[in-house]
């Protein structure tokens, strides 16, 4: 039997950044997967004959340079530019849709001059915010307990570049940071189509409406994203999301990391404390003296280790982490491409998203608090066979939507619920691309039940716990152990559920490589 | 708005288990209960001199502390333990949760057993002690000072066993001293000389064997001398202290309060949780937790049983020393009672504090429990003095005294564990 260093649980994009970044430092690393194909929530998948499409990840916008750069991502064939740049487009029923171009709105079109002006103003501020965010959101966490020397030079330069932003900057970022998005909006911009765009994306994937309190703290998490060195960029991956896990699972290979598929583990093996090699539920067991959990760390820690191999206290945390989505995926299979009201050729192969106001997104949220899905849901489309007919049968199109808000604890239960809510989507689109629905040959909808059990994300929830300021920083995935290690030794944590949060960014994975490669040096 | 006022059924799946644990918490609601043996306490109460146990009504003394701490050492002293937390514990995996959450192998613990324990939070700092008896392979009663349900509910997350708190459920009595065995076998339960230091067993009473009419009898106290504790359900709480008192008549049974009871666990050199330390969750400061290691506990820690609450932290304290306290017994010139002096060392430094001190009549040493700062008491023993402040007619005298770290407990009384017990 072929020994190893350290085997990667869960190879989702982190547990395959984690496993390329340790076996590029040498190490012998088995990456585990449970289900058919490696990738995760980030794959590209066939949901009709013909039709494919990202799973739930369907928009890049935050991979991390130097999960690029470590990996050599390049040479594997991800590649893009300023040209690929896509744009958002906040649609209207009423009117011309207003559109932000290039990297988040460099440039603004179909809004009056004034307001033009205000949001330039507006974005230099929230990129401004955000840069002084980015190296907290991208670090491993400060060590509160024990911080080391270079752990403190980074918060110092953290702390300079605070005061270069010079005083009434300073104390601005201070007043906003932990302020509801629709607040600030109010303060700066009238133009409700603006509004409704930033607020939907500041709420984007966890259980807040923009009057929340903290709100604003998703659109700098966002914000803090960056394709090619432009901060706020989107782009769609040729071939879907999967593109983007196949060059990571090349580089990985490349490295000479191994991959097992079909391989679900049952029970991570702790002797005295300390990890020493993970069961299959086939019952065959495999030993390493490094072991990454890529999953869930619920999963990871109250089915794969136990509750008795851990304290009561860290069982306590483990438990009341938050991690219910109130988001649902839509992949449609179109024999024709739609047509959005008002939307030009180039404004279909961007970003357009349904969400005309705060107070519609805030509406939206509303029945949610109360386990009900919104009758007139906020959603973020693509239709990425326009860019790529790969995706499609020759004349035919694939939609693929993220639609907010569908609460996994649905009162009336998600098997009742589910062809409901389809119908209020359907309805929603229809308002925005009369015809639609006659265009569907295939319709599926993945509510947070079925992203629950189709990709092991307990809660369904694509963050694996909510992103939120309690569940942020060194308080992810639980306080007292944000640093991908655990009360386990030898035992990291890799995934979406530790800091810096979830998206396709490879930052959980790379840090936690790090991390491991750093203690053992 | 119609739809907005109508009344609709409210889901009460989600809310069961919080109100199933505020439902198990009814101490809350009551201040200062009184326990099934309140009638007979108070009817004996000429002092009145009561505090406040756990939510309970106890008596510091019933008629006078030194002859009812006599009681304890000559007689037979009979003392309400119903205010102590119980805890049932009971499945198939009770032994596999309380090995988890308490320091001592719980699997080297027989049926039939009792051992006094300890259990941690995740820091390694100690959330209480108490004495861990084992009914039967399967269930356990788990008794404390403090409460600890929820603890120990999120501590069962996994396991497949039942926590239930036993507390009003099931009275207790700790009859104690050198005629208790005496006692015990003049009101009729036949075997208990069979019982050894530590042993438990079932026993008949009002007439049938079967279920409520059962006496669970341990050798076991808080005094350092021959004892038994006994436990019944409440409603038969009464029928046992008739039983008890009425054959122990000719034997010098007395009821006692706590002060008495008090003066026998030091001379037995045991500890009191919130009196000789500060329990984890009650701790305010960062400085007053404590390991087990800190307050000579460190004996119960089982490093081979597989994993418990604290291990790494008490593991990673051990190998990184980062034990800061240690707690001793003192013997101190002189006949004053040090409680609460300050500890000194070469009469300049300040290096602890005495945690309980009396004169004892049985060891005829003036004793005291202290916390020190470690190297002091561990390393560092000699030139350790307490100074004590001892009012006289409204002015203090302060008296500088040498004290010697001594082993605990300052007395031994072999009749205590004499097999089988002696009639007195």
């Amino acid at each position: 039997m072929t020994s190893f260093d350290a085997i990667i649980i869960g190879g989702g994009h982190n547990g395959l950044v984690a496993a390329a970044t340790l076996a590029k430092a040498g190490r012998k690393v088995l990456v585990l997967e449970a289900g058919s194909e490696v990738g995760g929530a980030a794959r590209t998948e066939e949901f009709a004959p013909g039709f494919r499409a990202s799973s739930i990840a369907h928009l890049l916008n935050r991979l991390h340079p130097d999960v690029v750069k470590t990996l050599e991502l390049e040479k594997h064939g991800l590649q893009f530019g300023r040209a690929d740049f896509m744009p958002s487009v906040a649609l209207s029923k009423d009117g011309p849709p207003l559109v932000l171009h290039g990297a988040y709105g460099e440039v603004l079109t179909g809004a009056s001059s004034s307001e033009q002006s205000a949001w330039k103003g507006l974005r230099a501020q929230l990129l401004r915010y955000a840069g002084i965010l980015k190296p907290f959101l991208y670090r491993r966490p400060p060590d509160l307990a024990g911080m080391s020397l270079l752990e403190t030079v980074s918060l110092g330069q953290t702390a300079l570049a605070l005061k270069k932003l010079g005083k009434e900057d300073m104390r601005d970022f201070l007043r906003v940071l932990l302020m509801n998005v629709a607040d600030l909006l109010d303060e700066q911009l009238t133009d409700i189509r603006l509004k409704g765009l930033l607020a939907f994306d500041a709420t984007l994937g966890s259980h807040l409406g923009p009057r929340s309190p903290t709100s604003l703290l998703g659109l700098y998490y966002r914000l803090a994203g960056e394709t090619d060195g432009a901060a706020g960029a989107q782009v769609l991956p040729q071939g879907g999301m999967g593109a983007v896990v196949t060059a990571i699972r090349a580089s990985a290979e490349k490295a000479g990391v191994e991959i097992r598929t079909l391989a679900p583990v049952a029970k991570i093996i702790v002797e005295k404390g300390r990890a020493a090699g993970v069961a299959l539920d086939n019952g065959e067991v495999m030993h390493a003296s490094t072991i990454v959990s890529a999953i869930n760390p619920a999963t990871t820690f109250l089915d794969l280790v136990g509750p008795r191999e851990i304290d009561t206290g860290f069982v306590r945390k483990v438990k009341n982490i938050r991690m219910k989505g109130d988001t649902a995926k839509l992949n449609l299979a179109l024999d024709r491409p739609p047509q959005f009201t008002g939307v030009d050729a180039a404004g279909h192969k961007g970003r357009l998203v349904i969400a005309p106001s705060p107070d519609h997104v805030e509406r939206a949220f509303n029945p949610s608090k109360y386990g009900e899905f919104s009758p007139e849901p906020v959603m973020e489309i693509t239709l990425p066979s326009l860019a790529d007919p790969s995706l499609a049968p020759s004349g035919a199109c694939v939609l693929s939507a993220v639609l907010q808000y569908a609460p996994y604890a649905l009162k009336e239960g998600w098997d009742a619920g589910k062809p409901k809510f389809l119908k209020a989507v359907m309805a929603q689109l229809e308002s925005y691309a009369p015809g639609i629905g006659k265009s569907v040959i295939h319709a599926e909808l993945l509510t947070p039940a079925d992203i629950e059990t189709r990709y092991r994300m307990p809660g369904g929830h694509w963050h694996h716990g909510e992103l939120q300021a309690d569940q942020m920083l060194v308080s992810r995935p639980v306080s007292g152990w944000s640093g991908y290690d655990t009360p386990i030794d030898g035992l990291f944590l890799a995934g979406a559920g530790s800091h810096p949060g979830g998206g396709v960014s490879g930052a959980p994975g790379l840090n936690a490589a790090r991390r491991i490669i750093a203690m053992k040096g | 708005m119609a739809q907005a006022t109508k009344k609709k059924p409210v889901a009460k799946a989600a809310g069961a288990p919080v109100s199933a644990r505020i439902a198990a918490q009814a101490h809350f609601h009551t201040l200062r209960l009184g326990t099934p043996f309140q009638p007979r306490i108070d009817a004996l109460a000429r002092t009145q001199d009561w505090y406040n146990w756990a939510g309970y009504r106890a008596p510091h003394s019933l008629w006078d502390e030194e002859l009812e701490y006599f009681a304890i050492r000559s007689q037979a002293a009979l003392f309400d333990i119903s205010p102590m937390t119980k805890y049932r514990i009971e499945g198939p995996e009770a032994e596999a949760l309380l090995n988890r959450v308490t320091l001592r192998d719980v699997t080297k613990l027989r049926p039939g057993r009792v051992h006094y324990t300890a259990w941690c939070d995740d820091e390694g700092f100690v959330l209480d002690d108490g004495t861990l008896f084992r009914l039967s392979p399967t269930r356990f009663r788990l008794c404390s000072q403090e409460r600890h349900l929820p603890w120990l509910l999120d501590s069962a997350v996994g396991f497949d066993v039942i926590v239930e708190e036993e507390t009003e459920a099931v009275a207790g009595l700790a009859l104690q001293g050198p005629t208790s065995f005496a006692v015990l076998r003049d009101a009729g339960f036949a075997g208990v000389e069979r019982l050894k230091i530590f042993d438990l067993a079932d026993f008949p009473h009002d007439g049938g064997p079967q279920g409520n009419t059962q006496v669970t009898i341990s050798r076991t106290g808080f005094t350092g001398d021959l004892g038994y504790e006994l436990f019944v359900s409440a409603d038969m709480a009464l029928s046992l202290w008739d039983r008890l008192m009425t054959s122990g008549d000719l034997r010098g049974i007395r009821a006692i309060g706590y002060t008495a009871l008090n003066r026998a666990r030091l001379e037995a050199g045991l500890i009191v949780a919130n009196a000789d330390f500060t329990t984890a969750e009650h701790a305010i400061r960062a400085d007053r937790l404590r390991m087990p290691d800190e307050i000579g506990l460190g004996f119960m820690i089982d490093l081979e049983k597989g994993h418990f609450n604290g291990r790494r932290a008490i593991l990673e304290a051990r190998a990184k020393r980062k034990l800061r306290y240690v707690l001793v017994g003192l013997e101190i010139e002189g006949n004053i009672p040090a409680e609460h002096a300050i500890v000194y060392h070469k009469k300049a430094h300040e290096v602890g504090l005495v945690s309980a001190a009396m004169w004892s009549p049985m060891a005829k040493r003036n004793i005291a429990i202290a916390s020190l700062a470690r190297p002091y008491g561990d390393t560092m023993v000699e030139d350790l003095w307490v100074e004590i402040y001892a009012m006289r007619e409204l002015q203090y005298q302060k008296l500088m005294k040498r004290a010697k770290v001594v082993a605990r407990p300052f007395i031994k009384l072999d009749r205590r564990t004499a097999n089988p017990p002696a009639d007195f």
